[in-house]
């Protein structure tokens, strides 16, 4: 009889691991395009521990800021959004430690504005010159093996690859290179952008994916504590699926799941 | 004085701290970096830090973002 191989990965020692920190979550989650009173219910129903920010110029006075509305327990993972070189992500990147809520840096360097691809050598630079300055370095990218690589080279946590378009909810587009990455990369391959619907974020997980992150998915959603709620369910199902593995695909005919002997019109063989 | 914060001019009649400006100003010191002249100033220099004519700041903050 066959028994069940549960002391090989439990809940309890299956964790994310980014630069050294440890996320029961696997859920990453943007904070834009959605008010700053859902925040905290957004967080709390997503069970996220890493929520993404961008740094623009501050106004005066004492307007509210999106830091009051975060859990304090949650880390914060500052993008470089705006950044058209590795020059200006470094900028951005150092700003943003500057403000004095960790090296978390998730890289962004986009010169494309009609489709928002990311620009992978420069990302590739910037994460050279900020891993060295100590940054916990999550570069968002075109899933890309040999960028990919290049970016372990250079210090990345993670590799943060594109599903499909920012913001167009259209799912895993690139499904047969995220999984190239992540059957050839020892680091965590994290699907970013495109991801537009809870099962959308559970076959990244199936696949083997480490994490996923979605922003738009959940801002543009009917309530969006719930659709949050929705993705953290999905993406738990998914990595228990992944870990358990999933059953194997007979590609002609069937196969029975119901014994083919002792039907009842059966002739006993005497 | 004419010193340039986050791209628009502002007057000052007297000789002012970066300490001082952002108090002025009403940032909440927890969540900005300010970057004077293009480098990054420390917060623990702001009070020593005193803003010259030309200067320029930007003073930035976190937003919501994907």
């Amino acid at each position: 009889m066959e028994t069940f191989k549960t002391e090989k990965v439990t809940q309890a020692t299956d964790k994310l691991i980014l630069g050294g920190h440890e996320f029961d979550s696997r859920f990453i989650l943007g904070s834009g395009k959605y008010s700053l009173d859902l925040i905290q219910a957004a967080v709390e129903h997503a069970g996220a521990q890493i929520i993404t920010l961008a740094l623009r110029r501050a106004n005066e006075g004492g307007n509210a800021n999106i830091l009051d509305y975060i859990p304090k327990n949650v880390t914060l993972l500052p993008n470089t959004s705006g950044a058209r070189t590795a020059e200006e992500a470094v900028r951005i990147a150092r700003l943003s430690r500057e403000v004095g809520y960790g090296d978390f840096v998730k890289i962004e360097v986009i010169r494309d504005t009609k489709y928002l691809l990311p620009d992978n050598y420069e990302t590739i630079k910037a994460t050279e010159i900020l891993a060295k300055e100590g940054f916990v370095v999550m570069p968002y990218m075109y899933p890309d093996l040999n960028v990919a690589r290049d970016l372990a080279a250079a210090g990345a946590a993670c590799v943060m690859p594109l599903g499909a378009p920012i913001g167009s909810n259209k799912g895993i587009c690139t499904k047969d290179f995220i999984q190239i990455l992540i059957d050839e990369l020892d680091l965590p391959v994290i699907v970013d952008a495109g991801i537009g619907s809870p099962s959308q974020a559970c076959q990244a997980m199936e696949m083997g994916a480490s994490a996923v992150m979605a922003n738009t998915a959940i801002a543009t959603a009917g309530n969006v504590p719930m659709m949050a709620e929705a993705f953290k369910k999905a993406i738990e199902a998914g990595r228990t699926a992944y870990l358990s593995g999933l059953g194997r695909i007979i590609t002609k005919g069937a196969s029975a799941s119901s014994p083919l002997t002792g039907f009842l019109k059966e002739q006993e063989m005497i | 004085m004419t010193i340039e914060v986050n791209g628009r001019s502002e007057q000052f009649s007297e000789e002012i701290s970066l300490s001082g400006f952002v108090k002025a100003k009403g940032y909440d010191l927890t969540k900005i970096a300010v970057e004077l002249n293009g480098a990054i100033i420390p917060k623990s220099q702001y009070a020593c830090c005193v803003l010259k004519e030309q200067d320029t700041l930007e003073i930035v903050t976190f937003v919501g973002g994907g």
